[in-house]
């Protein structure tokens, strides 16, 4: 690999871990923050699994919609009055249903969604499974038995390729 | 005669274009209310001036009545207004305002500039009670039967068509519910 080349490709990567490391931007304001941090820390970690329901697919943490800020500000007053996560959680299902949760829960309609990848992922290995066993059963057979042998006139045109090549 | 291995991708690409069709029929704006055959959830609304009587949830009971949440700032409760007046002008069923994330002021000019269809209004300034209504955004519109449960809840402008088609139907099998 060339210098340059090197560098662009050092560049690319160091610019990739950056993408990945920086949190996208969060929507919370800070006079929504609360002063006690364990409380606001909790508010965050649940603020990032509940569903902005105007927006649909933002979590409250990262939309700007005025509900999702009052959404903020009730989850951030629910702890406060002492809920523990699970209740503050509940509160909201209560009214927005789980509709509500970015992640859904392990129910009977939902049962696909969360086996659904494991079973493409099973059936994929079942898949390249066989395939690679039959490619070296293939591979430990013998010859003759893999490939019918190269008639007399196939040899020929592999030659007169193989000389026109050493000959330029 | 092709052999069942090779069919599998075409079964299963079939199946995920019958269950995504299938999807692209369900609007993710109409879920439905977690609040359906539930008692109204408790509040307590001053009025939009101040002065007259609010709207608390005990006053939506007695009838089959609609709550209808609206805003000065929303534009879709504009385009619903005409459907309101008309039908408070044919007294086809009381109607409840609730004015949603709204300035009072701002509700109160909008109401005078375009006529008020509402038996009561309720002013929610914070949103708790659309909060606690499940409201995602207005225009919106309940329906409470004499028991003071919801319904029905129909997000978005009420039209004509929605009217006939989904209202009109359930009213009348709520008024003839004992």
């Amino acid at each position: 690999m060339s210098r340059p080349r090197i560098r662009m490709t050092a560049l690319l990567v160091a610019s990739l871990a950056l993408a990945v490391s920086v949190s996208p931007s969060r929507a919370v304001l800070p006079d929504e923050m609360l002063r006690d941090e364990r409380l606001e820390a909790r508010a965050r970690a649940l603020g990032q699994e509940l569903r902005c329901v105007v927006c649909q697919n933002q979590s409250i943490d990262d939309s700007n919609a005025p509900l999702a800020h009052d959404l903020r500000v009730l989850l951030r007053d629910r702890l406060q009055a002492g809920d523990s996560d699970r209740q503050a959680v509940d509160f909201l299902v209560a009214r927005y249903g789980n509709f509500v949760l970015l992640k859904p829960p392990l129910q009977w309609n939902t049962i696909p969604l969360w086996i659904g990848p494991l079973l493409a992922l099973l059936s994929a290995i079942v898949v390249f499974g066989r395939y690679v066993r039959r490619a070296s059963a293939n591979a430990a057979a013998p010859e003759t038995e893999r490939t019918a042998p190269l008639s007399a006139d196939e040899l020929e045109a592999i030659e007169a390729i193989l000389d026109r090549r050493s000959l330029s | 005669m092709p052999r069942l291995p090779y069919l599998i991708p075409v079964i299963a690409f079939a199946a995920l274009a019958v269950g995504l069709a299938f999807s692209l029929t369900n609007d993710p704006r109409r879920m439905p209310s977690t609040l359906i055959d539930k008692p109204t959830p408790r509040f307590q609304l001053a009025s939009l001036d101040g002065k007259s009587a609010g709207l608390a949830n005990t006053d939506l009971q007695g009838d089959v009545l609609l709550l209808n949440v609206f805003a000065s700032w929303c534009p879709g409760c504009r385009v619903e207004h005409p459907m309101l007046l008309k039908l408070a002008e044919s007294a086809a069923i009381p109607i409840y305002g609730l004015n949603w994330k709204d300035d009072r002021n701002d509700g109160k000019r909008w109401l005078a500039k375009h006529g008020s269809p509402y038996a009561r209004v309720g002013s929610d300034e914070s949103g708790r009670a659309g909060i606690d209504l499940g409201v995602t955004g207005v225009p919106e519109t309940f329906v409470i039967d004499r028991a003071g449960r919801i319904r029905f809840r129909y997000p978005g402008p009420l039209t004509e068509e929605v009217w006939r088609s989904d209202f009109e139907p359930l009213l009348k099998a709520l008024r003839s519910e004992s």
